[in-house]
């Protein structure tokens, strides 16, 4: 498989080198920081990997390989816009505000990490979805979401991301139907990333590319360059200007590839030949746009050192956060099921609160003992 | 007024609730130009236009994801699904995502939403379309199930699921949509969730039942009042959660308990409500509690629908065997 052969958006290829002329928003600025911000949430995901394998994290889904388009995304949207994400979207994410402590403690088996704070003074309440888990369905809400938007009058602009294996599913096609019928301002970006977990690509879907499904439903579909931010990022803003003036939704295809296992639970090593991951590395994002910006003079391996001291201050600050976090209380677990919970739930609550004083009191027992 | 139906009552909720918050949209297959299948949205189409009431493409899952969308944005959305039995592919939203919304994002994000239903035999319909599945819903966490029996408790119970921040399973009972008849005062004024209905008091056998069944019922209470038993019948309404204080109540004066429901027997609702008597009130009853529930099978189509559905006869012999067998 070679998924640089393809037709599409593309600025910079995979040697660093200008296939086409930059376009006028890109600004030397603001490629310095697509790569730092691309550098420093691969190194959160190295880190937040080995939490994992050493019990301080659960599960986890890494997004190596990932960067260019979930930074893209977060970095072109608004921030009056709405995100639907799934779950290996921790860069877009982080792009539109949401810290690394946040992710650290929903990975971390804590559902204020979903409690999202405002991310700016435009919208005192962060309205973006949390990680949907179920595939696919977040394209749906983000039907809902966007259809609110033209409801109230409001221009904001809704993304929701999946990756392939998402796309085969009767929910991304709905969606994509519907919002062509309601012609909403709503932004589909595919992380096409080659598998769904050990399924490839061919055994997912017959269509020569996952865009051509926007086809069907009378969207605009662009294939881009996923490895490319350049692209991803002119793709985004092309697509969230023509939602946000009313033209209706774009359907993004972003071709990467994912270049770890499907989270801390697989090995991809059961399924896939060493020798592909290999030359998918040849396409990484991150190495892509630093040759490129070394050779512009933008970046230099001084800077680089710098920026890494500062991503790994980052990062252990989050992380030792997050692990002086206080655990919620056991009973919290009823305190947001209802507005008003009824009096059997009352009950329950107060079953729990008895049985988790009961265990604390044995396990404190046994470790005096 | 005069007296209206049950399905008029819900189109009456609903053009009230309409008028009255801008947040309040509408949504399904086919509600907009034909009013719903049963006609529950006539007229609503062009009174508020279609950005509020929105003929949706034929695809349940994205009606009901839409639904939690539109939710999690701040509008009240009301979503149809044209029978109960098509509600299946839509359980994935309904249970991971409307349920779970406030939960997960600790409040940040809610879902003030109702999803109604038809539901119920009795009407010859076709294959997929009698379906009595409360139950399912009811045991998900994060989900309300509400059933109204009269016009009267569809008006004030729909106006009161659709104030409510949390996610409502409203389901209509389809068999008695135009068969009952009553005054209902057009004023916006709301009836409690979470409570039952007394509709009858008596003091020899609680009688707890809900939608189309309370019909029979009430008429099966007549019948055995004629014999000297007295039927306090209790219309559940709100299925979750249920409202435990009025039916134990009932039981310190009757020591009977007969629960009817038209759903399959197996792990009904009726298994929870004797389940929770005998968990707390065990010492009231004077006699072992009785279910009369639907069959444990598949409906069958319609020429033997009639075996399967719950006759006023079977009320009043489980009453009879429920008095003369431990009296």
């Amino acid at each position: 498989m070679n998924i640089q052969t393809q037709p599409m958006h593309r600025y910079i290829d995979h040697r660093g080198n200008l296939i086409a002329p930059l376009p006028e928003w890109a600004n030397d600025t603001l490629l310095q920081q697509f790569y730092r911000d691309m550098v420093l949430v691969r190194h959160y995901d190295k880190k937040a990997i080995a939490l994992q394998r050493t019990g301080k994290l659960g599960t986890y889904p890494s997004h190596l390989g990932a960067e260019a388009i979930g930074i893209a995304i977060g970095s072109a949207m608004q921030s009056t816009d709405v995100l639907a994400p799934y779950y290996r979207d921790m860069p877009a994410l982080w792009a539109r505000g949401i810290s690394m402590l946040q992710n650290l403690q929903y990975w971390g088996g804590d559902e204020l990490g979903s409690s999202f704070p405002s991310i700016s003074p435009d919208i005192p309440h962060n309205d973006d979805m949390p990680f949907c888990v179920p595939i696919s369905t977040q394209c749906t809400h983000a039907v809902g979401i966007a259809a609110a938007m033209k409801i109230k009058g409001l221009h904001r602009v809704t993304v929701a991301t999946c990756g392939d294996g998402a796309t085969s599913k009767g929910d991304f096609l709905e969606s994509l139907n519907c919002a062509g019928v309601w012609n909403i301002p709503l932004v589909f970006v595919i992380n096409n990333n080659q598998w769904a977990i050990s399924v490839p690509l061919h055994l997912q879907c017959h269509a020569e590319h996952l865009v051509d499904k926007a086809k069907g439903a009378g969207i605009k579909g662009i294939m881009v360059d996923g490895n490319d931010i350049v692209a991803m990022y002119d793709a985004l803003l092309q697509s969230l200007d023509q939602a946000r003036k009313g033209k209706g939704a774009t359907l993004i295809e972003a071709v990467s590839y994912r270049l770890c296992d499907h989270t801390t639970a697989d090995d991809a090593s059961r399924y896939r030949e060493d020798e592909e991951v290999k030359q998918a590395w040849q396409f990484d994002p991150i190495v892509r746009l630093k040759t490129y910006l070394i050779n512009q003079n933008l970046w230099s391996e001084d800077e680089e050192s710098q920026w890494l001291d500062i991503c790994h201050q980052r990062i252990n600050q989050a992380v030792e956060q997050y692990l002086a976090l206080t655990v919620q209380a056991p009973e919290s677990a009823f305190d947001y099921l209802y507005e008003k919970a009824d009096p059997d739930l009352h009950y329950q609550r107060d079953a729990l609160i008895n049985k988790a004083m009961r265990m604390e009191k044995q396990n404190s027992g046994g470790n005096n003992g | 007024m005069a007296d209206i139906t049950l399905i008029e009552a819900v189109n009456l909720a609903l053009h009230y609730e309409m008028q009255h918050d801008p947040n309040v949209v509408i949504l399904g297959e086919d509600i907009g130009e034909n009013g719903g299948v049963f006609r529950a949205t006539l007229g609503l189409k062009q009174t508020f236009g279609c950005k509020r009431v929105i003929d949706t493409p034929l695809a349940e899952s994205l009606i009901a994801g839409v639904t939690v969308g539109m939710a999690s944005q701040g509008l009240r959305p009301i979503a149809e699904f044209q029978f109960q039995g098509f509600i299946f592919p839509a359980m994935e939203h309904l249970v991971c995502h409307a349920a779970r919304l406030r939960n997960r994002t600790r409040g940040r994000l809610t879902c003030p939403a109702v999803f109604r239903a038809p539901f119920g035999g009795g009407i010859h319909a076709p294959e997929h379309h009698s379906e009595s599945i409360e139950a399912m819903f009811a045991h998900i966490p994060g989900l309300k199930v509400v059933i109204p029996s009269s016009p009267q408790r569809a008006y004030g119970l729909l106006l009161a699921a659709i104030r409510s921040n949390d996610p409502i399973l409203f389901f209509e009972p389809k068999r008695i949509y135009r068969t009952v008849k009553s005054h209902v005062e057009n004023n916006g004024l709301a009836l409690p969730l979470e409570q039952c209905f007394t509709l009858r008091k008596g003091t020899d056998i609680t009688l707890v039942t809900w939608g189309a069944c309370v019909v029979e019922s009430l008429q099966a209470a007549e019948t055995l009042s004629h014999h000297g038993i007295e039927l306090e019948v209790i219309d559940l309404a709100s299925i979750k959660p249920i409202d435990m204080a009025t039916i134990t109540a009932s039981l310190e004066k009757t020591g009977r308990l007969l629960v009817v429901h038209e759903a399959a027997k197996t792990c009904g609702v009726g298994a929870e409500i004797i389940t929770r008597v005998a968990e707390s009130a065990m010492c009231l009853l004077k006699a072992p509690p009785k279910r009369l529930t639907g069959f444990d099978t598949i409906m069958p189509y319609y020429r033997n629908e009639d075996y399967f559905m719950i006759q006023h006869d079977d009320i009043v012999n489980a009453a009879r065997e429920l008095m003369e067998g431990w009296q």
